[in-house]
């Protein structure tokens, strides 16, 4: 002599309840559904932020080191020793070495130009090792070489290229480099972590010192490390590149900038998905509210189903399977909604789209189990009504 | 079934209390049911007759294990309700008791067929089951050609079929009426008066609770209630 209900049944008992107050309903589910919907976003966005990151710093490589000489008390900088490419160059895990000289000459577009106008650009002199070492392929012509290095042509930064109107290599490009014309060979693809290069003409280190400075000092150092050693090569650089001033030497990682920027944006996500949850557990105090109400005016009901032979734990099952459901649909709400603001973003961003399926998976077992949390107290409520009290109340 | 306390046979009473109480707590304590036996045996058709607070809708809710007493014993087919749990108690409900109410009771927006099957839920019978057997039910109370009306699109009367049907279904072993003519008019009472006459005939066991006399005096037993106790009997 059991009573008994099917799991079936218990399910469309929930149902039936919720198709009982459908305005409510759905009013109450989308207070769940902004705070899953925020979750997904936040989390899908960031996902997709982090792969597309994650792309460049893979591209850039994070073994990269850049060494400049620091800015003195008096705020001038007189570049590092003629020999310290060389002496880095000596340091056991230095893969590569390539540098940089900054001349004290301008680049125009001809020699009508006003010598202020120069657009933010600058003069660099380079070895020829530059794009392998720094891992930057042309955009266009190609770099310079032994010979090249030799004469007065120049290979220009994307940004140096475009301000300077040269956006492809057809016919005699020329630029005016301090009181000489300069053939344009080639262009180099964007570098974001040399924006110092990017808007630069680059020329070759003899001939800048036949015609610019014969006492050429590297201004700026860059050498690929083996990814194990760099943290030990980072301590030994200042000793190595000026034995005398070790610490007019200033070393930085500029992969390191991304990573700090990564950080940053870590930090406001962290913020995004407290704010997100914040909102699902106003959710779910509205769920138990609404539910609180339904036992109210459901006393008939549950009355009639006790007479008809519910036990307490088939009513309280009802209950909580009414409030599950509820935060179910407001999580798969969120989930759309989540899932279409990120794929906004990444459209709009023209990033890599990448919604975490474990995200989407975990926002709906989250809203169950905040319906479930929140379904416990009016599901007891409504399981203690005397029977005989609620068939009579009505 | 199959209980041990369970005594088999067609003159074993449905329905047995023994000097039943039921007392609400205070302050002051109210003595509902102040000591009532009586005995119900199956077939029968019983009429609780008393004024308002006379104790018969407590005496009701005692017989059909909505409610338990205070001291003595209720048995229902066998089974003392004063010492079943919730789970049991609730058993005894969906397959021995069928409920009738003043109000009716019908869930709203759902067809007369659907609000009958909702009687077999709590037996652990599958829905097309449910409706099967629910058709069975309306049109023993004649409204086979109702079964897909909505409780609004029935008159007092209908309504208070599909609610007789839906305590029939599942072949109980008796029906509880609490004042189940006490919202309709006097034809639609008559209407059901007969039909609870007539389901009777069928064999069926049934005990209403009723302050109209009218409606008393068609059936054949009649227990009289005052002040929580049986003050009367009589068989016509």
């Amino acid at each position: 002599m059991r009573s008994r209900l099917r799991f079936a049944d218990a399910w469309e008992l929930s149902l039936m309840g919720l198709r009982y107050q459908l305005g409510r309903t759905v009013l109450t589910a989308l207070g769940v559904a902004l705070g899953i919907a925020a979750i997904v976003s936040v989390l899908g966005i960031s996902a997709s932020g982090r792969a597309a990151l994650l792309a460049r710093l893979d591209q850039l490589g994070t073994n990269l080191i850049r060494v400049t000489p620091s800015t003195g008390v008096f705020g001038n900088a007189d570049g590092l020793p003629a020999e310290s490419v060389a002496m880095l160059g000596r340091v056991g895990p230095v893969e590569r070495v390539t540098s940089t000289a900054l001349l004290d000459v301008d680049v125009l577009i001809n020699d009508l130009v006003s010598p202020l106008e120069t657009g933010g650009l600058s003069v660099l002199a380079v070895p020829t090792n530059l794009p392998g070492a720094l891992n930057t392929p042309l955009l266009a012509g190609r770099f310079l070489d032994d010979a090249s290095a030799t004469v007065p042509v120049t290979v220009l930064g994307r940004v140096a290229a475009e301000r300077l109107g040269i956006d492809n290599l057809s016919g005699a490009r020329r630029v005016y480099i301090g009181n000489e014309w300069f053939e344009v060979i080639g262009i180099l693809s964007e570098m974001t972590l040399h924006p110092d290069i990017e808007r630069a003409a680059l020329i070759g280190e003899p001939v800048a010192r036949d015609l610019f400075n014969e006492n050429l000092k590297p201004t700026a150092l860059y050498a690929r490390v083996h990814p194990r050693h760099v943290e030990s090569v980072l301590e030994v650089i200042p000793a190595t590149v000026n034995p005398e001033n070790p610490d007019r030497v200033a070393v930085v990682r500029p992969a390191d900038a991304l990573v700090a920027r990564r950080q940053a944006e870590e930090a406001l996500t962290t913020l995004l998905v407290s704010l997100g949850s914040v909102a699902l557990l106003v959710g779910g105090v509205a769920i138990a509210n609404i539910m609180v109400m339904a036992v109210l005016e459901r006393r008939m009901e549950i009355g009639l189903r006790r007479a008809l032979g519910a036990t307490r734990r088939h009513i309280r099952l009802q209950f909580i399977g009414e409030s599950m459901l509820l935060a179910g649909l407001g999580g798969v709400l969120g989930i759309g909604v989540g899932a279409t603001i990120t794929s906004a973003f990444a459209v709009s961003r023209d990033v890599t789209l990448s919604i975490p399926v474990w995200g989407m998976a975990g926002s709906v077992l989250v809203a169950l189990v905040v319906g479930a949390i929140a379904g416990v107290y009016p599901a007891a409520r409504a399981a203690r009504i005397p029977p005989a009290e609620a068939v009579r109340s009505a | 079934m199959g209980s041990e306390t369970a005594p088999s046979g067609p003159e074993a009473p449905s329905i047995e209390l023994t000097d039943v109480t039921r007392v609400y707590r205070g302050p002051p304590p109210v003595s509902a049911v102040a000591g009532v036996s009586l005995s119900i045996r199956p077939g029968e058709l019983v009429a609780v007759v008393g004024p308002s607070g006379s104790g018969k809708s407590t005496l009701l809710n005692l017989m059909s294990g909505l409610d338990q007493p205070s001291s003595g014993s209720v048995k229902v087919a066998g089974h003392d309700l004063a010492v079943l749990s919730d789970r049991a108690l609730s058993g005894i409900r969906a397959r021995m008791i069928g409920f009738v109410f003043q109000e009716f009771f019908l869930f709203p927006g759902t067809s007369a067929l659907e609000n009958v099957a909702e009687g077999l839920r709590y037996q652990g019978v599958r829905g097309t089951a449910r409706r099967e057997e629910a058709e069975g039910a309306l049109r023993r109370v004649g409204l086979g050609h109702r079964m897909h009306h909505l409780p609004e699109q029935l008159s007092g009367g209908e309504r208070q079929r599909v609610a007789i049907a839906r305590a029939l279904v599942g072949d109980p072993v008796a029906v509880f009426a609490d004042e189940p003519t006490g919202n309709l008019d006097s034809a639609a009472s008559r209407e059901i008066t007969d039909l609870l006459l007539s389901l009777n005939r069928e064999g069926a066991t049934i005990i209403v609770v009723t302050h109209d006399q009218e409606v008393a005096g068609c059936f054949p037993r009649r227990i009289s209630m005052r002040d929580g106790l049986v003050v009367a009997e009589d068989r016509s």
